[in-house]
């Protein structure tokens, strides 16, 4: 019998584990490949056919064709991997995460500067709820 | 006999380390974060260790989902820097010292801890960032490093506990090296962050105050707290704070801080740094 994960009631967080590891592994392997400048070329060229190369689902290549970084992180991606995804693109963690939390990169920033999203209210999917 | 002299904790963003590669470590955003690093800087200079232990995360650049070590220490000769997206960073590569790391492999795994050993390894901005932060920006990085990596990404990772012990065991593992080195060890990433999903920019400051103010007086208080409470309290990337304690370990019980700095955001992260040095 699988151990139950405690970590289930983390609101807004995927944590990367053996199960997710294994759901993930042909699309982060993918980010993986993009730390190598042909390799980037060659996806920045024709995404599809490059995704293609790769045995994942089509849910997995549309959450990558469509830049989803929520969806990637559900369908099995890590943050350090799709990062080499975001650092193609040109894009830094901060604007991917800005992306992630549904703020515009003012926003983002802004709440960063006020000293980052407090921990009030943020510490179970419960909390989320009785906020609405 | 080596000896380890002190040790430096130091969060190890990679914004940071762009925002020094690019010349931007005088802007207002980026200006009060090197400034806290400058009493840092004197301070290793002064000290002049033979040898760096630096206990970071690989952000799979070297290793990948194929394999995951929990630990794993890099016995090669030199560790080239890793292109992480962006093209490698333009910093000196690393240089090793194989003789101590095969003798710390040597003995820690003869401890009862389970390193992996690596021949052949890139090493990523979590080790570099600390560098520049401690010394700037040097033609060679100026003592060689022994790179020791922790899997603090993939679940599940090792407790608190078990990354102080490993701490305890390269200590005495150093201490039966024949050479005369002086030592600093440090650890790396932290502190509270999350980089992912909705909850991304979640801070903990009196997590992370809690956490800078036990490290040197109570250890064991910080070596219980589980993955979930760095989880749900300092978000999903806090759990790097693993790295603090095996760089405490290593250390005497009685330690005098000799610097500390606290600092958000830089970019994502609380950015925390602390130094000690032993006291018997």
């Amino acid at each position: 019998m699988p151990l139950p994960k405690q970590y289930d009631d983390l609101p807004g967080t995927v944590v990367f584990d053996a199960d997710r590891a294994r759901e993930g592994y042909h699309l982060n392997m993918f980010c993986m490949s993009l730390m190598k400048p042909e390799n980037r070329a060659a996806f920045k060229a024709n995404e599809r056919a490059y995704l293609d190369q790769w045995p994942m689902t089509e849910a997995q290549k549309q959450s990558i064709l469509g830049r989803d970084w929520n969806g990637m992180l559900q369908l099995g991606g890590n943050i350090y991997f799709t990062a080499k995804l975001a650092a193609t693109d040109g894009l830094s963690f901060q604007q991917i995460a800005a992306m992630m939390s549904g703020s515009t990169q003012e926003e983002y920033a802004q709440m960063m500067i006020r000293g980052g999203r407090p921990i009030e209210g943020n510490r179970s999917k419960a909390e989320w709820k009785k906020r609405g | 006999m080596a000896r380890i002299i002190a040790g430096v904790a130091a969060s190890h963003i990679p914004a940071v380390g762009a925002a020094w590669d690019n010349g931007k470590a005088d802007e207002p955003y980026w200006r009060p974060v090197f400034k806290g690093f400058e009493r840092s800087k004197e301070w290793i200079a002064r000290v002049k260790p033979d040898v760096c232990i630096v206990v970071y995360n690989d952000h799979m650049s070297a290793f990948s989902l194929e394999i995951v070590p929990t630990f794993a220490i890099g016995c090669a000769a030199e560790f080239p820097i890793a292109d992480e997206g962006w093209g490698p960073r333009p910093v000196p590569d690393v240089v090793g010292h194989p003789e101590l790391a095969s003798h710390i492999a040597q003995a820690v795994i003869q401890d009862d801890f389970d390193l992996t050993i690596v021949n052949r390894m890139e090493v990523d901005h979590g080790l570099t960032v600390p560098l520049t932060l401690m010394f700037g920006k040097p033609k060679e990085w100026p003592c060689p490093i022994v790179p020791i990596a922790v899997n603090v990404v993939v679940y599940p990772v090792p407790t608190g506990n078990r990354c102080y012990m490993l701490g305890k065991a390269i200590r005495k593992a150093v201490e039966s090296f024949d050479k005369d080195l002086r030592i600093v060890i440090f650890g790396t990433g932290g502190m509270s962050h999350q980089l992912q999903g909705p909850r991304a920019g979640l801070i903990n400051r009196a997590f992370d105050t809690r956490f800078l103010d036990n490290l040197a007086p109570d250890p064991e208080a910080l070596v219980r707290i589980s993955h979930l409470e760095y989880l749900r309290e300092a978000g999903s990337e806090a759990i790097e704070l693993v790295m603090w304690l095996i760089m405490r370990g290593a250390l005497d019980d009685r330690v005098k801080e000799i610097h500390r700095f606290y600092h958000v955001p830089a970019s994502n992260t609380a950015l925390g740094h602390i130094i000690f040095e032993n006291m018997a």
